[in-house]
């Protein structure tokens, strides 16, 4: 008798899966006709009639009552043809039955578990070019994305229940399967979305720390491909202290030689050329959803053990990463939602490394991390800046009195880089400081003293910009005369050896963000060095005093500030109060 | 429950140099990294270790980053289910075709229709209380109506096969002596006199067989 005509059957559900199971059992000993029939109701796939849906939902539902019956070398192409049906090209009661079918294909052998997987992570995002990130954006196309995420998410717990370990699975699946950096953004955004849906999931507690992790060092590989235009950095003579982006005056020729407006986006644009510029804008969109995920995790009380796998993936990838430039602001993101925890948490864990770690390099690193980190972050207390950095000094001084009168000491350049946080850190927070009594005793300030004048001549190796303006604040303050005498004279050999090859030397991660969608979650928290030089000046005490307040609102003048192009005058540049800032649209040039 | 058995083994566990100042704490990571995990040199999955005790000296093994090795007796129970073992699990799922059991915490296991024996037929069961989309799959048996298999039992079953690697158990519920573990303990007799039954059948069928062979043998030497 010959196989029945599967689309004209009129069978019980449960005839049909008789009929199906004896398919797959006569497929294995070369029967194929059913089989070929059930695999041409699966492949179709565009432009499906009413009656032609109704078949393959009958047909999958049949496939899923005689899953026992698969094997997975017979039936690789039933297998193949099922688990490459995308859920975004088809409607909901196709949908329905497909995932009905992964689980019980899950349910039946190990040997499915990771094909059922695969083929649900792979619905992250869609394939289909019809699925355009404009399409997506609108109404409809949020729909139907809601309507395939929430079901697959859902086929995950229901694959869970039954296979315990199948989020430990999953993790690699996703890790492994991560888009690569060239995959256009809306589509890494989404399956970026995805990953954070997992964390926060109830699987979050097995899977989540697999796919953070996955998702830093994904950040970290782009962060790695933007290639930092080097005009900024190139002469290490100009003042590190003018790179930040409010103070810009000096390079506006630099880079808008016939413009007279200087915008955020055209120091971008200038900055990021070509290729960098979408690189850029990828890694942006990804930390604007990392920083609203992590907004999350605060609200809902699981930003702590969320932070414990940031940690470790700071001390994994970013740390080790050649000079990050953007990736770290999830830390400082993340520090500033919870400063008393996470903020003096990675503090402290970066003055670990720096005092106790092997490598050199990455205690450089390190103290470069740290110095940076508590110059700009405005949540952390001054008594908590003069804590660490009491430690570091310590260090550095304990440092001098081991390698007294040693030629070439080992480390050396850790401890410069040790001095130079120093003098940095005090370059900011110099006021702050004095007025702590701990910081302003006789014994800190001594030590920083010797440390400075020490034979080692850390202020000939230390970068001259931080040097000078160092000197000029604590002669101002009356503090270490010994060093009034100091002259900037430029070492040139014990600056590249401090630095090494890598320049650790010019290395200040938290320096101001360039990312404009990322920027607007940082600047409420962060210190710039023009809010710093004002406040040095004694007749504008007063307006730094207002201006902090504001600043604590910042968010809802952004909006507005959106709307406005202000053009900077170079003669006002020194005294224009910091909350105005250049226009970031470009509708508004 | 069958399954598990206890083993001891002389063990040397290779650690990182930086963690010689923290060797019995190395020596638990390592330890703890392959629980759950099938151990082909053991032959099954390591649930527990008991590390009984631990040289003083280690070799420095030869290379860029010297480990060095640590030798070590530990004790270890080592789940490795072999077929017709009598195991038990918590259903967690119940379909048509298929019942899955969770076993032990971590391991999980398939019984398919047509591992289940006859006597149990798929019923969908309706609640009495609750909105109407409450109803759950169940197998009910035909013989016994108060012994039912559905979501949340523990049911005992015998094992087919085990596939390590991915911890699944393939298991049947052909035998008298499966199903709904606390329906089984709590009629014993029903089951076992089954079994009896069937048992005695078999042997007076195997009986009848013998006698009939013997009576044609006879007749054939009274007719030579």
């Amino acid at each position: 008798m010959g196989a029945p005509i599967v689309n004209e059957l009129t069978l019980a559900d449960f005839e049909l899966e008789n009929h199906v199971r004896g398919a797959l059992k006569a497929a294995v000993q070369g029967d194929n006709d059913f089989y070929n029939q059930l695999l041409g109701v699966i492949h179709q796939k565009e432009y499906l009639s009413a009656e032609e849906v109704a078949l393959l939902v009958t047909c999958l539902r049949a496939i899923t009552g005689a899953v026992s019956s698969i094997d997975i070398v017979h039936h690789h192409a039933l297998l193949a043809a099922v688990l490459r049906m995308s859920l975004w090209d088809y409607e909901v009661d196709v949908m329905d039955v497909l995932v009905e079918f992964i689980v019980s294909l899950a349910s039946s052998s190990g040997d499915f578990v990771d094909l059922c997987l695969e083929m649900l992570v792979s619905n992250f995002m869609p394939l289909s070019t019809y699925y355009s990130e404009e399409y997506l954006k609108n109404p409809q196309g949020l729909y139907k994305k809601r309507q395939v995420l929430d079901r697959v998410h859902s086929t995950f717990q229901s694959i869970a229940t039954v296979v315990p370990f199948s989020p430990v699975r999953l993790g690699i699946i996703v890790k492994d399967k991560m888009p690569s950096i060239l995959q256009k953004e809306h589509l890494m955004s989404m399956y970026v979305e995805n990953i954070l849906m997992l964390e926060s999931g109830v699987m979050g507690d097995i899977v989540g720390r697999t796919v953070l992790m996955a998702l830093v060092d994904r950040l970290i590989e782009l962060d790695v491909e933007l290639t930092w235009d080097d005009i900024l950095q190139d002469d290490f003579c100009k003042g590190i202290f003018d790179m930040d982006l409010e103070d810009l005056e000096g390079h506006i020729e630099f880079h808008n030689a016939d413009s007279s407006e200087l915008t955020r986006e055209a120091l971008f644009q200038n900055i990021f050329c070509g290729n960098n510029i979408v690189i850029a804008e990828k890694l942006d969109s990804l930390l604007v959803l990392t920083f609203e995920h992590l907004q999350s995790c605060y609200n809902s009380g699981r930003l702590s053990q969320v932070f414990e796998t940031l940690i470790l993936s700071f001390k994994k990838t970013i740390l080790t990463a050649y000079k990050s430039k953007f990736a770290q602001f999830i830390m400082f993101y993340a520090c500033s939602l919870d400063p008393e925890n996470c903020g003096e948490f990675f503090a402290n864990e970066v003055l670990n490394i720096f005092l106790r770690n092997e490598n050199p390099e990455w205690r450089m690193s390190a103290v470069a991390y740290l110095s940076s980190y508590l110059s700009r972050a405005k949540f952390l207390s001054a008594s908590f800046v003069a804590t660490i950095l009491e430690s570091v000094v310590d260090w550095c001084f304990q440092y001098c009195k081991v390698h007294e009168g040693a030629i070439y000491p080992k480390n050396r350049s850790v401890f410069y880089a040790g001095c130079q946080a120093i003098m940095y850190v005090l370059c900011f927070r110099m006021k702050q400081m004095l007025v702590i009594p701990r910081f302003n005793s006789g014994r800190l300030l001594k030590r920083i003293e010797d440390i400075l004048g020490h034979p080692l001549k850390p202020m000939q190796a230390c970068l001259p910009s931080i040097v000078e303006e160092f000197v000029e604040l604590t002669q101002k303050n009356g503090l270490f005369p010994s060093l009034e005498t100091f002259q900037s004279r430029t070492d040139l050999e014990n600056c590249r050896t401090f630095g090494g090859v890598q320049r650790l030397d010019m290395f200040f991660p938290f320096d101001p963000c360039l990312l404009r969608k990322s920027d607007r979650y940082i600047h409420p928290n962060y210190v710039y060095w023009s809010m710093v030089r004002n406040s040095y000046e004694d007749d504008e005490h007063e307006v730094i005093e207002e201006e902090v307040e504001v600043y604590d609102g910042f968010d809802e003048f952004a909006c507005s500030l959106d709307k406005m192009s202000i053009t900077p005058r170079p003669d006002n540049m020194l005294k224009m109060p910091s909350r105005i800032r250049p226009s970031t649209s470009p509708e508004s040039l | 429950m069958e399954g598990s058995k206890e083993c001891e083994a002389n063990l040397v566990i290779y650690l990182h140099p930086s963690k010689a100042n923290c060797v019995n704490d190395a020596i638990h990571g390592e330890l703890t990294s392959v629980m759950f995990t099938y151990n082909e040199t053991l032959e099954g999955v390591i649930l527990a270790y008991d590390p009984v005790c631990c040289s003083k000296l280690a070799r420095i093994l030869p290379g860029v980053e010297p480990y060095f090795g640590v030798r070590l007796k530990a004790k270890f129970i080592v789940f490795n289910p072999t077929p017709d073992m009598l195991l038990e699990g918590k259903v967690v799922k119940v379909t048509r075709t298929a019942i899955c059991a969770e076993v032990l915490g971590f391991a999980w296991a398939s019984i398919l229709d047509e591992d289940i024996r006859e006597d149990f037929k798929h019923c969908i069961v309706k609640k009495k209380r609750g909105p109407e989309g409450n109803s759950k799959h169940a197998f009910a048996s035909q013989t016994h109506k108060k012994h039912m298999i559905k979501f949340g039992n523990t049911i005992r079953f015998v094992v087919k096969s085990f596939d390590g690697e991915m911890l699944h158990i393939t298991g049947s519920m052909l035998a008298n002596n499966t199903g709904n573990s606390e329906w089984l303990d709590r009629h014993v007799g029903q089951w076992s006199q089954a079994d009896r039954v069937s048992n005695k059948r078999i042997k007076e069928d195997a009986g009848d067989a013998k006698s009939e062979n013997k009576n044609s043998s006879k007749r054939k030497r009274d007719q030579d």
